[in-house]
């Protein structure tokens, strides 16, 4: 009896999940952003593609940290080719450290406007254009309208979205997929080397619509993001993963 | 810049022509004739009737009498214009200033063109020659103004280019006729025992305009040069080109994007029949009051879909001011270029820069926010931050050299690198701590120092030696100290971008 009841909420959720436009991914496709542990948060285990996550990045050091985070989604998003976009105001992005994060900064159009409306309209029509990997917004802020016109660009197109809110005032609704919000965390190094270790972040996941929301130590290494284990013991196994990498 | 005019005299223009689209008549003697009253005047005669003194203006009866076989052929009206101006359409290989010289003649204004043929003497000899290749009997002139190129052209003996400002000397010995004058004058002044320029071109102005009228006057001083002379230049209708005129003037938005799209559609299908696509696009609204409204749009690769191209036209429907109404629509596409449909098939499904769906979503954002607004960059060779990229020249550029990732560099990288305030132990030491906006960061990893030189043969400065920094919290930054370590004051630092 009760495993007929698990049967069918759990065929419920996935009808839930249809008609909110999360169609299930074709197998093979899970993992392929290489986010590990953060993707099962997110509903059928898969990291959203065609959908808007935002970043809140209210200081340039948490802007620089989601910068190096998403140049490490795009490395996922962009393997099989294809192109993005960069909109924004007063862009200080630096092409060249894309490239640590295994994007071609080629690859990457910037535009550069002047008025926070013109990205918006900008970021919409990017949106709506099939050939693009993924579009990436530089706002202030933005309400729960504006991101509701993007989140339905993204829906036919099936371009992922990113927007880098760097003036959250108030943390209002809006219809993106995913909130994020990434910081530094000290990085660290075998034994007691000198200098600075492989960047390490703090990914917190503040909501993920139908998913659950988290907190995780991540880091880019060798090509791709680790997660951080919190004990010793397993703090080696990902050492020693990583020298395999 | 000095005036330079060449004109060229087209000695048999009518009879030339029918003798190449008919070359049976090339060695008989033939006359074109126009019915005058009830007689028939000749209008053109051909070298052999000229020879054996048959000229325009006699009667076709008297030169019958002349040459019994000669071939009387009626008259076209209005050829020697259509002719004229086909010609000079021509020679816009020579100069883009071209005038039609009625009846019988072309005038070009070819100032700063002669050194693209090693000279002015090369240039006129190559468009006599060429001319007279083709079967065209010409004689051309080149002087300061066009009146006297005109006299040269067809009553010099001496040199057929005249020297900057050898224009009156060149004129002195000519007979009047050489004016341009009517032929009434003409005549006056022959009667009166004037036949060359030079007997009546130093007589006062005065008794000049008295007795021959104020045009001999005018023509004198156009042919040296003391007032300027204007000519109405051929205007070239461009290749691609579709008009659209209207009824009624129109002067809402729907209307002028019917409009858009009806043009759009004539001149897509013109261009995919070619195997073209545009590349610019220039839409010209002839208003009621007689103002010219305009819209340009262009793409970053040749296309000849008429949905994207109205959409880039929509976007400027807003700037067209109708007025009163419009009533005449043209589109112009200046800059073709083919395009291979294979090519187009081949992109649609390939996700990326060669995307067609990228070209054009890049031509939309162009056509609203300026080309200006977007940027592509490719690796540079410089080490120095701020140059070591630069802008792609089109979407379609690749990298010359491949990006280089050996060394740290910050995700976000300062326009303008910002200073700081640092304490730092020992020289060449990265510093220990650093305030910046206020706030104190107390370094607790670093790495560097990475020296890099400023480009002496660009600019003149100090190099600069990089840190990347971490502080307690984690944060990554990228400092630098300007110069040398001079001491407890002296040092200039900066923070210059924020590490991921």
């Amino acid at each position: 009896m009760t495993a007929t009841k698990k049967d069918i909420i759990s065929r419920l959720q996935k009808d839930i999940l249809l008609w909110q436009g999360f169609t299930p991914p074709p197998s093979g496709t899970a993992g392929f952003v290489g986010l590990g542990p953060v993707e099962a948060a997110f509903p059928n285990g898969v990291f959203p593609t065609g959908a808007i996550h935002e970043f809140l990045s209210p200081e340039p050091e948490q802007a620089a940290a989601s910068g190096g985070f998403i140049g490490g989604l795009l490395n996922g998003l962009m393997q099989h080719g294809g192109a993005c976009l960069w909109i924004g105001v007063g862009r200080t992005l630096f092409p060249p450290a894309l490239k640590t994060f295994g994007v071609e900064p080629d690859r990457i159009i910037f535009i550069d406007l002047h008025r926070e409306k013109d990205v918006l309209w900008a970021m919409e029509e990017a949106l709506k254009c099939e050939g693009l990997a993924a579009v990436i917004g530089e706002l202030r802020e933005i309400s729960f309208t504006q991101s509701r016109r993007l989140q339905l660009a993204v829906e036919q197109s099936r371009v992922t979205g990113f927007i880098l809110r760097s003036d959250p005032r108030k943390l209002s609704t809006t219809a993106c997929t995913a909130r994020w919000k990434i910081t530094p965390l000290p990085s660290e190094l075998e034994g007691d080397m000198p200098g600075i270790g492989f960047p390490r972040w703090n990914v917190e996941l503040l909501k993920v619509r139908n998913g659950n929301p988290g907190n995780w130590k991540m880091e880019w290494s060798a090509g791709r993001f680790m997660e951080v284990q919190e004990n010793v013991g397993e703090e080696v196994l990902v050492v020693e993963e990583r020298m395999a990498g | 810049m000095h005036k330079r005019f060449v004109a060229i005299w087209f000695r048999h223009l009518t009879t030339d022509w029918l003798a190449l689209k008919r070359p049976a008549l090339q060695h008989l003697p033939f006359v074109f004739a126009a019915k005058d009253h009830s007689r028939l005047i000749i209008m053109a005669a051909n070298r052999l009737a000229e020879a054996q003194g048959v000229f325009p203006g006699m009667a076709a009866a008297d030169a019958k009498a002349i040459i019994p076989d000669l071939q009387v052929i009626d008259d076209i009206p209005g050829q020697a214009a259509k002719l004229l101006k086909a010609l000079g359409e021509w020679c816009i290989r020579y100069t883009p200033i071209i005038a039609v010289d009625l009846p019988d003649g072309l005038i070009l204004d070819v100032s700063g063109c002669t050194q693209l043929w090693g000279g002015e003497q090369a240039y006129l000899q190559d468009i006599v020659k060429r001319l007279r290749s083709k079967g065209y009997d010409v004689r051309a002139a080149m002087a300061d103004t066009i009146g006297a190129a005109w006299a040269i052209a067809r009553f010099g003996r001496v040199t057929p280019v005249i020297e900057s400002g050898g224009q009156a000397t060149a004129l002195l010995p000519l007979p009047p006729a050489a004016l341009r004058l009517q032929p009434a004058v003409v005549q006056r002044l022959q009667k009166l025992g004037l036949y060359q320029v030079s007997s009546f071109i130093s007589m006062p102005r005065s008794v000049l305009r008295r007795r021959f009228g104020e045009d001999l006057l005018l023509k004198l001083s156009q042919a040296l040069g003391r007032e300027e002379e204007i000519i109405q230049p051929l205007v070239l209708i461009e290749p691609y080109h579709e008009r659209l005129p209207c009824l009624e003037p129109i002067s809402t938005a729907a209307g002028i994007s019917i409009a858009i799209q009806r043009l759009l559609e004539n001149l897509c299908k013109r261009l995919m029949e070619e195997g073209k696509g545009l590349r610019t696009a220039i839409l010209k609204c002839y208003r009621v009051d007689g103002r010219i409204e305009q819209a340009e749009i262009g793409t970053n690769r040749a296309t000849c879909n008429v949905h994207h191209l109205f959409r880039l036209f929509e976007l400027k429907i807003a700037a067209i001011e109708p007025a009163l109404g419009i009533e005449l629509f043209t589109l112009e596409a200046p800059k073709v270029e083919a395009v291979s449909p294979l090519q187009e098939a081949l992109w649609a499904g390939k996700p990326g820069l060669d995307d067609l769906g990228v070209a054009e979503l890049l031509d939309r954002l162009a056509g609203k926010v300026g080309a200006d607004a977007i940027h592509r960059y490719l690796p540079d060779e410089h080490y120095w931050p701020e140059r070591s990229i630069k802008a792609a020249a089109s979407i379609r550029e690749k990298p010359a050299i491949p990006w280089r990732s050996d060394r740290p560099r910050p995700v976000r990288l300062l326009a303008r690198p910002e200073p700081v305030e640092v304490t730092a132990p020992i020289p060449d030491y990265p510093p220990m701590l650093f305030i910046y906006k206020g706030k104190r960061h107390a370094v607790k990893k670093a790495d560097g120092p990475e020296r890099i030189e400023r480009e002496w043969w660009l600019e003149e400065g100090d190099h600069r030696d990089y840190y990347n920094v971490e502080d307690e919290e984690g944060q990554r930054y990228w400092l630098f100290r300007s110069g040398h370590y001079e001491g407890e004051q002296g040092n200039k630092w900066f923070l210059h971008g924020f590490f991921a």
